[in-house]
């Protein structure tokens, strides 16, 4: 890992180089009442005064749709036609948080354990992240909890930390990352050996163990506590799709005549027709059966499979829902009833 | 697979033969030579199968890998995606994605007698591993098939029923459900776990093999006990909705398992570290 | 809010009810909550910030079972619990509905007339940034219009909240859950989410009640409780009100049908 320092107005004219040298910049941008990533065309667009956006940034690899191949008709042929990896644009995120880099490690993990998916991997491949240290938190944070944290470099390709107002560090991790910053070698000058990071950063206290979650888990399939917390959820897919690492997709037919697509769309295990049979059979035919499924499937099962926790402690789930099951709440109530 | 892992390989119909009211086979052949020759599969191996135009459907290769050339899969039309495989005709084109999923291990069945117990539409599983046993036979002991179906006409694969009946090295017992039997019925009348007790297979060195509807295997599993099978010795093939195939859209996971991937056949040891959401 | 938990506290004591719906502060602001014991009691609260509709649980079987309950209702819930019963959703025997006046005093509804008065009693004021927007719409020519749902409806992530959040939205398989035929592409682009968001607020016709629980619950903010507001307004100009059914499946022999050629 390198690390340089780069004056507060020098980043907008190395993000301006950046713009000019990529195809395709996305930066949390003011919409409305929230802050969404969006592509930037120009440096005035980003949005430096929240905390963090409503989605994620897991978009940039698994969209919320995407092309799985095209098909044509003709008689009785079928010719099909594959998306060219040529045709994903090269992708600079610019202001993820870590909570957002982080989540890429569970999603890899999921898209190629065993069979490797193509298509996330070459557009993943494409990406570079460029994260920047969160210097506040709110109540929903709870990163510290899940092993990451407000100046964690996991997962992304450099990490910026706005060490006063003059002067921001940046750390950079990765080729990728390189490649990024020799856009504008000016623009930087190493840093000291002996810069503390950590005082700048956010304090944000660990909340639960997640080991102590994990085990608990274990034991946990019959516990009274599902139907507890899930008493309000109402079943929308809010939460899973501003996940970082919520990955579960549907896959859907698009048809116009002889010709069409198949793709693939974001769905969600909260949803109660997720594992509906055509009998009419549903395995999970409550939502108590689908939110312990959630806690489950992130705490448990994918870190027993994968060895990846399917959760960054982001908050954005708590945030979107609609009636408010705070997840860092719901997994310090589960610790608490561990130790009973 | 192709390196595309959703991307099937392109098909042309054989031969559809109407097995019952609203349940088709579908035998099927690579339309590409180089696709044909690389292909294998085991027995309890499963496939997605493209309706183009209407998407893709689960269903078991349900001819057995002993016999090359061809693919078959057999389903009742009953959604989106399986009447537009029900419209296709002989000559047409489909998709096939696979062979996906875990098999029977017939290996470690060698020497011994079998019980195949199946209920409707859960034969076809069932019969590709059948046909696997009967292209081997010799490497098999005694092979027991107790079939059911809800009516005479609702039994499936009608002429190889007759087939392994006719057989002196296959005991067959096909029962229909109270009220489905015809005047003119040889068969057993009664649902597919009582008359299992009836036929009483002794369990020693014996394996048993179930697929069926949840409610079938539900009273099918005590009955095996009873008869003194170990949890060990027997097997089934789940039927959770699935959609990848491949683990990752997430819809087959149970507990620690994928059914697509660390399934879809499991003993009943695995089944019983399972949380009870198949 | 003293009366409320006591009055809480006494019906599940009492074993009168076995569940209570009701609010309790949460992270930034109320939310449901869901009393099965007495203690739960005290952590009710009632006031103007309590938003979500609660008599959106009410047609959830696995949530209020077969046996008594109560719900504590704002003005809202109180108009959703009146549609419900219209459209045979609601199980009168079991419910008490209940609400706290602004001194705080407990009231027990003993029939839905008595309800329906207080809440014509308690219309609460509109909400000025709604109106504005009503009125900035209404006055954007059909180009303009056009340009703006579709400029906003593009970012729907097809969540659902809007529909999950919905008390009226209670069928068990929605027409996006219908895939023959496939009426609405599940997956967003700017038609799809066009076409969901239309159909949505059609089958709210003559149903709406105005609670805006589809745009409180919008993760993006999406301005989706404008639609549902305006086709209320419209659909009262233009049909009043209905004791017997809604706009949508009402219809008598003497309705023109000059619109079919």
């Amino acid at each position: 890992m390198e690390r340089f320092i780069i004056q507060t107005n020098q980043l907008n004219s190395w993000l301006k180089k950046i713009i000019e040298s990529v195809p395709r910049v996305l930066a949390p941008v003011n919409d409305g009442t929230k802050t969404e990533f969006r592509q930037i065309k120009t440096v005035d667009e980003v949005a430096y005064d929240t905390l963090t956006t409503t989605s994620s940034v897991k978009a940039a690899a698994f969209p919320e749709s995407e092309t799985l191949f095209s098909y044509r008709k003709e008689g009785k042929n079928t010719e099909l036609t594959q998306v060219s990896p040529e045709a994903y644009p090269e992708t600079v995120v610019w202001r993820a948080r870590p909570c957002d880099a982080i989540g890429f490690a569970p999603l890899s993990g999921i898209f190629n354990w065993d069979y490797k998916d193509s298509l996330y991997n070459a557009r993943h491949a494409k990406l570079t992240v460029i994260a920047f240290s969160c210097n506040t938190c709110d109540d929903y944070c709870f990163c510290t909890s899940v092993d990451g944290g407000p100046g964690s470099t996991k997962g992304s390709d450099i990490l910026v930390t706005q060490l006063n107002k003059e002067e921001a560090l940046v750390e950079i991790l990765t080729e990728k990352g390189t490649k990024m910053k020799d856009l504008c070698p000016d623009c930087f000058k190493e840093a000291d050996q002996n810069i503390d990071k950590e005082s700048v950063l956010a304090k944000i206290p660990v909340k639960f163990s997640k080991e102590q979650v994990h085990d608990f888990l274990s034991k946990a399939f019959d516990s009274p506590v599902w139907k507890q917390q899930s008493a309000r959820c109402l079943g929308c897919g809010a939460c899973a799709y501003v996940c970082p690492t919520c990955a579960c997709f549907d896959i859907q037919e698009e048809a116009h005549g002889s010709r069409g697509r198949r793709l693939r769309c974001w769905d969600s295990c909260g949803f109660s027709m997720f594992t509906l049979q055509t009998s009419g059979n549903n395995p999970r035919p409550t939502q108590a059966t689908r939110w312990r499924q959630r806690i489950l499937h992130k705490f448990s099962y994918m870190p027993d499979r994968i060895g990846e926790y399917g959760c960054t402690g982001c908050g954005r789930c708590s945030r979107a829902c609609p009636v408010d099951m705070n997840i860092k709440e719901h997994l310090i109530s589960i610790a608490s009833i561990s130790h009973e | 697979m192709n390196e595309n892992i959703y991307l099937p390989y392109i098909m042309v119909i054989d031969k559809i033969t109407v097995e019952a009211p609203g349940v088709k086979t579908i035998r099927m052949r690579f339309q590409n030579e180089e696709d044909a020759k690389a292909f294998t599969f085991r027995a309890g191996q499963f496939a997605e199968y493209s309706a183009f135009g209407e998407g893709e459907c689960t269903f078991c290769i349900a001819s057995s890998p002993t016999r090359n050339g061809y693919v078959e899969c057999t389903f009742r039309h009953a959604g989106r995606v399986t009447s537009g495989l029900d419209r296709l005709e002989e000559g047409a084109t489909m998709g096939f994605r696979g062979p996906l999923g875990n098999s029977f291990p017939i290996e470690d069945w060698k020497g011994k007698d079998l019980v195949f117990v199946a209920g409707g539409i859960a034969l076809p599983p069932m019969r590709c591993v059948i046909w696997n046993v009967l292209d081997r036979r010799e490497d098999f002991g005694n092979v027991t098939i107790v079939y059911g179906a809800k009516s005479v006409n609702d039994l499936v694969y009608k002429d190889e029923l007759k087939e392994w009946n006719e057989r002196p090295d296959v005991n067959l017992v096909t029962t229909v459900d109270p009220g489905g039997e015809t005047p003119d019925w040889k068969g057993e009348v009664g649902f597919v776990p009582s008359v299992l007790e009836k036929v009483a297979p002794k369990s020693e060195n014996t394996i048993a093999i179930v697929c069926g509807p949840p409610i079938m295997i539900k009273f099918t599993f005590p009955v095996l006990q009873k008869l003194g099978f170990a949890d060990d010795c027997i097997y089934t093939t789940l039927e959770n909705r699935m959609k990848c195939g491949v683990g990752k859209c997430g819809r087959c996971n149970v507990g620690k398992m994928y059914v697509c991937k660390d399934g879809p056949v499991f003993s009943k040891v695995q089944l019983n570290e399972l949380p009870p959401e198949f | 809010m003293n009366k409320l938990n006591e009055k809480a506290a006494a019906l599940l004591q009492e074993g009168t009810v076995k569940l209570i719906i009701g609010y309790e502060q949460g992270t930034e602001k109320p939310r449901p909550l869901f009393c099965t014991v007495p203690e739960d009691a005290s952590r009710l609260i009632f006031n103007d910030q309590c938003k979500n509709n609660l008599a959106v649980y009410l047609t959830k079987k696995e949530i209020i079972g077969d046996e008594k309950i109560a719900v504590i209702a704002t003005y809202y819930v109180m108009k959703s619990i009146v549609q419900l019963d219209k459209e045979n959703q609601i199980n009168k025997d079991n419910l008490i509905v209940l609400t706290v006046d602004s001194d705080g005093e407990v009231i027990e509804f003993n029939d839905y007339q008595e309800m329906e008065k207080y809440a014509d009693e308690h219309v609460p004021a509109p909400d000025p940034k709604v109106v504005a927007m009503l009125e900035k719409i209404d006055n954007m020519s059909r180009e303009e219009r056009w340009a703006y749902w579709k400029s906003e409806l593009t970012k729907c992530i097809r969540c659902y909240a809007c529909r999950a959040a919905c008390p009226l939205c209670y069928c068990n398989r929605c027409i996006t859950e219908v895939n023959c035929p496939q009426w609405i592409d599940p997956w967003p682009t700017p038609l799809s989410n066009m076409e969901w968001q239309i159909n949505r607020v059609m089958h709210m016709s003559g149903r709406c009640v105005g609670c805006g629980a589809c745009a409180e619950a919008c993760p993006l903010d999406l301005p989706i409780g404008l639609l549902t507001k305006k086709m209320a307004m419209d659909i009262n100009a233009e049909f009043g009100s209905s004791d017997d059914g809604n706009v949508l499946s009402t219809f008598n022999p003497s309705d023109k049908e000059n619109f079919i050629h």
